[in-house]
């Protein structure tokens, strides 16, 4: 009996002391799925060549990290989100709400979005917007006349694509992606194809403004009759999801795709091949930036929360001779100024 | 009695003899027969599934438990690392993992010149594509280790990228290669020369069982040890608490308890928690120890107190299930002799119990070991496991993962040398979880007591 007492009373002191020491030591980050391997390449780095610890990073999609972000100030909370695109001006009044006030926002460099499909599979080389519109969308222009998605082949609508049925597997609405494939793909080809001003005619609304916004929500409804299938996981399931099936084509980020040649092929968008060099040169049209944000209330309570975003855009880490470049991120032509502004920690003003 | 039963000869019987198969006999040893085929069919598929999964996962995994390593010699110039030459370890320090790879460039170039291959790459940086990224913070840390050494030519047994690595294991081969940015066949050819010299070797790779997690660019440098400490240290908060609650509460309802609606009612509801979805206590636990208790996140002591709430009802109903097994004579004996209810209950009826117990929480223990589902709530599964515990109380509090949490986000990641080291992750787990059912069964066949 005296061991179990031992061991129990030595339990009971170990957990006393833990919360008696509860300053935490290393930062925390959370958030898009995509930043995520940009964010753990510079943590571990950050942990070889500082004496503080390795910060943590977990995934969990854009949205849901800000969520996170914007729960509160304290050391339960996470210090900094991740997203795949800009914070939304709702998001940035619920942080209020939550006493997160002060944000301090981040451009890291840009990420392409591209089209790929089974490297044996249909030949799927070339896109254009109104393609995947076409392929997509809810409702299409046929005759001049917005109609249900009636096409199941992509030769359907443009005889240059393969006769092989439509299977999209696109990010789920959780994922920063998905915004982007809605705004630059979507939109872009609802506009080609016409169906823009179509739904434009039909939209209901008080004025101009609230009709355009109808009509571009209208676009970027995709068909539900199990052509295109949200992936609410990372690429990884997308990529199992193309493996089986032959006619499958995936929406990937451009690191995902380079560290993957092997099993995918890429299709071009409105004739351009994507690379880093397209998509900093802007002749590639899909990408999109990349952010974190800093709570700054946390910045000197947090040990190492400045120096690791410091870090994260120093020229040896975000530069275009970095290692985040090595692995697929666009670094960013205005990075000194990004600097700077981490330097001198510039929040958002609302 | 009757005239016509005398007179007439007898009707004739059914003649039916055991030693003659009729027809009804005939079908009911077809359908035993049947029914004794159907069980071994099913015997059978379920062997052929697990032959099929074993050898599978043996298979994709065996290759995490190698590794290839290229050795060079590194000249660690003082120019370089030390250019005020007073050794202070400060200034030292102040030179950074990137400032080292300019060594590794010149030591690779020396290695391939010396095996007599041509070096077609003009750029250091595509040259040292062959080398793991860490192995900059490698030399990092023995120069800041043995700073007396600056200025000599030492040898280093350096990781192969992952890309190498796959080459030599098969995976990777000069076709694939092709597309990639990340390496070219012409890297493979210098790695056969160096392989010729004898520069690269392959060997077991302990620092996957021991070592911390690495980031997406480097699989090659990732290990499992430092969430095994993750898991090790949420079983210690398992076993600290699910096992008193969970004898207590069902010495309790098993022995002292009256029988009433009341706790008619608590039995059903253990029983109903038995069967409720892990991700149910994961949802649970942030909500009550993280957002109302304020313990922090990615703790392995929350992550081993909402997995006690997911063992807890296990460890009750099979150590009610062992006090039932206790006969009431043994109770009767005590009681009997003048024991109180409380003496009866520990000094007799909990020690003839006790192997049952032990065998249910080692069960319930493995079951939680193995649990990702509620971890992924609580912040358990990313990039978390890098830093070792430092002592006991980080090992409560510190950021830190599990194996199956581990595992899952190995098999999330992009690079194709990631799902090699899930499968060998899923090798180490399984023989966590064997070894633990085993000592269950040594448990029980030793110190089980059959009345």
């Amino acid at each position: 009996m005296s061991f179990a007492k031992l061991t129990a009373s030595t339990l009971a002191i170990a957990a006393a002391s833990a919360t008696a020491a509860s300053a935490r030591d290393q930062v925390q980050v959370a958030g898009s799925s995509t930043v995520l391997p940009y964010a753990s390449i510079v943590a571990e780095a950050f942990g070889e060549n500082f004496d503080f610890p390795t910060p943590v990073v977990e995934s969990g999609g854009s949205s849901a990290g800000l969520k996170r972000f914007c729960e509160g100030v304290g050391e339960n909370t996470i210090d900094i989100a991740n997203a795949s695109r800009k914070i939304k001006s709702s998001e940035v009044d619920a942080c209020a709400a939550a006493g997160v006030t002060d944000i301090v926002e981040v451009r890291i460099g840009y990420d392409g979005i591209v089209f790929a499909s089974q490297i044996d599979g249909p030949d799927f080389s070339a896109f254009e917007p109104i393609d995947i519109f076409n392929a997509l969308g809810a409702k299409v222009v046929v005759d001049g006349a917005l109609v249900d998605n009636p096409y199941n082949q992509w030769a359907e609508f443009n005889a240059a694509l393969p006769a092989a049925d439509i299977a999209a597997f696109i990010p789920g609405t959780k994922h920063g992606t998905r915004e982007v494939f809605e705004d630059k793909v979507l939109l872009a080809g609802c506009e080609a194809a016409g169906a823009f001003d179509l739904y434009l005619e039909a939209a209901e609304g008080d004025d101009e403004k609230a009709r355009k916004k109808a009509a571009e929500k209208a676009c970027i409804s995709v068909r539900t009759d199990g052509r295109s299938v949200d992936i609410d996981g990372d690429y990884t399931e997308t990529l199992a999801s193309i493996s089986s099936n032959t006619d499958g084509i995936g929406i990937f980020g451009l690191a995902f795709y380079e560290n993957n040649t092997d099993t995918l092929k890429v299709a071009t968008m409105s004739g351009v091949l994507p690379s880093t060099e397209t998509i900093a040169s802007g002749a590639y049209p899909v990408s999109r930036p990349l952010y974190f944000y800093i709570k700054k209330a946390h910045i000197g309570v947090i040990p190492g929360l400045k120096e690791f975003a410091e870090f994260f855009v120093a020229d040896e880490i975000a530069g275009p001779d970095g290692p985040l470049s090595e692995y697929g991120l666009v670094a960013d032509p205005e990075l000194a100024a990004t600097q700077a502004a981490v330097a001198a920690e510039d929040v958002l003003t609302n | 009695m009757t005239d016509a039963s005398l007179a007439g000869t007898p009707e004739p019987r059914a003649t039916s003899s055991i030693l003659t198969v009729d027809d009804r006999t005939r079908k009911r040893n077809a359908a035993e027969a049947r029914f004794r085929a159907y069980g071994i069919a099913a015997i059978a598929v379920g062997l052929v599934f697990l032959v099929v999964l074993v050898s599978s996962i043996l298979f994709k995994g065996a290759g995490a438990f190698q590794q290839s390593f290229i050795t060079l010699n590194v000249d660690l110039q003082e120019a370089k690392l030390d250019k005020s030459g007073t050794r202070d370890i400060e200034a030292i320090k102040k030179v950074t993992t990137f400032g080292y790879n300019p060594l590794i460039d010149d030591a690779l170039a020396r290695a391939i010149a010396d095996a007599g291959a041509e070096n077609p790459f003009t750029k250091g940086k595509d040259l040292r594509k062959m080398i793991s990224s860490g192995a900059a913070a490698d030399i990092r840390d023995h120069v800041i280790a043995h700073p007396e050494q600056i200025g000599e030519t030492v040898a280093f047994k350096l990781l192969a990228s992952s890309r190498v690595d796959g080459y030599l294991k098969g995976r990777v081969t000069r076709d694939s290669l092709a597309r990639d940015k990340n390496l070219t066949p012409a890297h493979l050819d210098l790695v056969d020369a160096l392989q010729t010299a004898g520069l690269v070797t392959k060997s077991f790779n302990l620092d996957f069982i021991t070592g911390a997690d690495a980031s997406e660019s480097r699989p090659e440098q990732a290990g499992i040890g430092v969430s095994m400490l993750g898991s090790f240290y949420m079983m210690l908060v398992v076993l600290a608490c699910a096992l008193p609650i969970g004898v207590a509460a069902s010495i309790y309802l098993e022995e002292f308890a009256p029988q009433n609606r009341f706790t008619d009612l608590i039995e059903v509801n253990i029983a109903n928690l038995a069967a409720v979805p892990s991700i149910v206590f994961g949802i649970l636990g942030l909500a009550v120890f993280i957002q109302f208790a304020h313990l922090p996140q990615s703790a392995p002591l929350v992550g081993g107190l909402v997995l006690t709430l997911m063992t807890l009802p296990t460890i009750i109903i099979s150590t009610r299930a062992s006090l039932k097994s206790v006969p009431p004579s043994i109770r009767e004996a005590a009681l009997g002799i003048g024991a109180s209810n409380m003496q009866m209950v520990f000094h007799h009826v909990l020690p003839l119990a006790m192997p049952g117990i032990l065998t249910g929480t080692i069960i319930g223990l493995a079951q939680a070991l193995g649990e990702t589902a509620p971890l992924l709530l609580i912040g358990m599964v990313g990039y978390i496991a890098s830093n070792y515990p430092d002592g006991l109380i980080e090992g409560f509090m510190a950021p830190n993962s599990a194996m199956p949490a581990q595992i899952y986000e190995w098999a999330k990641r992009a690079d194709p040398a990631y799902y090699e080291r899930a499968w060998g992750g899923i090798i180490i787990l399984l023989l966590f979880l064997m070894s633990m059912n085993i000592i269950a069964i040594i448990l029980r066949r030793r110190f089980e007591r059959r009345w």
